[in-house]
């Protein structure tokens, strides 16, 4: 049967994808974030995930306004990275795993999650970024896993609630479970953490509600399903609602994760920058 | 349940929820700015930006707002700053540009901003 070890998070900025380009890690500005990564990387390499579900959120490449899914789940042979309008290096396709993913779909659709299914699905910044930090040379790292996107609407209001982003990875924990093939899956949250493109308000980064949600993804989640959607704007910015993408995978892992790494870092552009590795307590 | 219990539509200063009415005011905009993940639409828009406006159904509010390339009269007009970004692209502006364009400040003094704020 199917086991979950793991999740991890990131941010996804874009300019994260450049710097990889242009080869800046050890830049003063940059290195501080890419610090982050070397402890999660080991990890990987250690075992060898199978399957990554990379739950993000489009940024309008894969999804217009005119038809917008709440949640998105792929079940393409591969993902396409494409041109996202502002000049980032594309990358190649990313390979997938259909059956995996009608697996889940039909899994939530049971479970009254009523997904879009996607056959499908150009990816953005906000998948591919994760990929290539967590696997240098992505999709090309030869430990490379299988991906399966799963999107969240944060584009346009009304959102999900925090509830319903962690009950939702609590669904797919069961999907995940009950896939009958022996495959090692860790479920990815990306995006986040605080920060604001728009308005007066824009560059607004709050470090003390980051810090907060790190701290209580691993031992409470329950508690941050009571933070209401304005609070989440007003506290992590309009932009910071992505965290949404966190509650989701951290909702897969189940009750008890050994947080195995942690970082934090502001600003990464605009950002609040956080990365986590938490492993499945056994 | 009560109306007010959508509470993510009580106001936050400098701060517009991209909700229905938004998505209403401007969906031409942001199908216009969609466009501009082909290179190619990019390359339309700067040889005739008037053409390539009226060929989207931009209203004049829109249109003036993106001749001025003022963000904020973009947002004030619907426009979703996921969206507005790829607008921000075809002139090499990135999100620090935007940023201190919003809050008048120049780019160094909102670089400075954002990195306060990790103190």
């Amino acid at each position: 049967m199917a086991k979950i070890i793991g999740g991890l998070t990131s941010s996804h900025i874009p300019a994260v994808g450049n710097a990889i380009h242009n080869n800046l890690q050890d830049d003063p500005y940059w290195k501080p974030f890419f610090d982050g990564y070397p402890p999660i990387r080991e990890w990987l390499g250690d075992h060898k995930p199978d399957v990554a579900i990379n739950i993000y959120n489009d940024h309008g490449l894969g999804f217009f306004l005119d038809k917008m899914p709440t949640f998105a789940i792929g079940a393409a042979h591969e993902y396409k990275n494409e041109d996202e309008g502002w000049g980032i290096p594309q990358l190649p396709p990313f390979p997938g795993d259909p059956k995996l993913s009608w697996h889940i779909i039909e899994s939530m659709v049971e479970q009254e999650f009523d997904i879009t299914s996607c056959q499908e699905l150009a990816v953005d910044h906000g998948f591919v970024v994760p990929m290539q930090l967590f696997w240098p040379g992505a999709p090309h790292n030869p430990d490379m896993p299988r991906c399966i996107p799963i999107s969240a609407n944060t584009v346009q209001h009304p959102i999900p609630t925090l509830k319903r982003a962690y009950d939702f990875g609590k669904a797919l924990r069961r999907a995940l479970l009950s896939y009958p093939d022996d495959i090692k899956i860790v479920v990815m949250g990306t995006g986040g953490m605080s920060h604001q493109l728009d308005g007066e308000r824009a560059g607004f980064i709050n470090k003390e509600f980051d810090q907060m949600c790190m701290e209580k993804i691993v031992t409470a989640p329950e508690e941050l399903t009571k933070i209401s959607r304005r609070e989440l704007v007003e506290k992590a910015g309009a932009q910071g609602t992505e965290f949404l993408m966190w509650m989701m995978m951290r909702g897969a892992l189940g009750d008890k994760v050994n947080p195995v790494s942690s970082n934090y870092h502001i600003p990464i552009s605009n950002t609040g920058a956080g990365t986590m590795m938490l492993e499945c307590a056994a | 349940m009560k109306l007010d219990e959508f509470d993510h539509h009580a106001p936050i200063e400098g701060t517009t929820l991209f909700d229905g009415t938004q998505a209403m005011k401007g969906y031409a905009l942001n199908k216009m700015c969609y466009s501009f993940n082909a290179a190619s639409a990019r390359e339309d828009y700067l040889a005739d930006p008037e053409a390539y406006m009226t060929r989207f159904g931009l209203n004049d509010d829109h249109k003036q707002a993106c001749r001025d390339k003022n963000v904020l009269a973009l947002i004030a007009a619907g426009g979703n700053i996921y969206y507005l970004a790829k607008f921000a692209g075809i002139f090499k502006l990135d999100v620090q540009d935007v940023g201190a364009q919003q809050t008048g400040m120049t780019k160094d003094e909102f670089k400075e901003k954002l990195r306060k704020a990790g103190d």
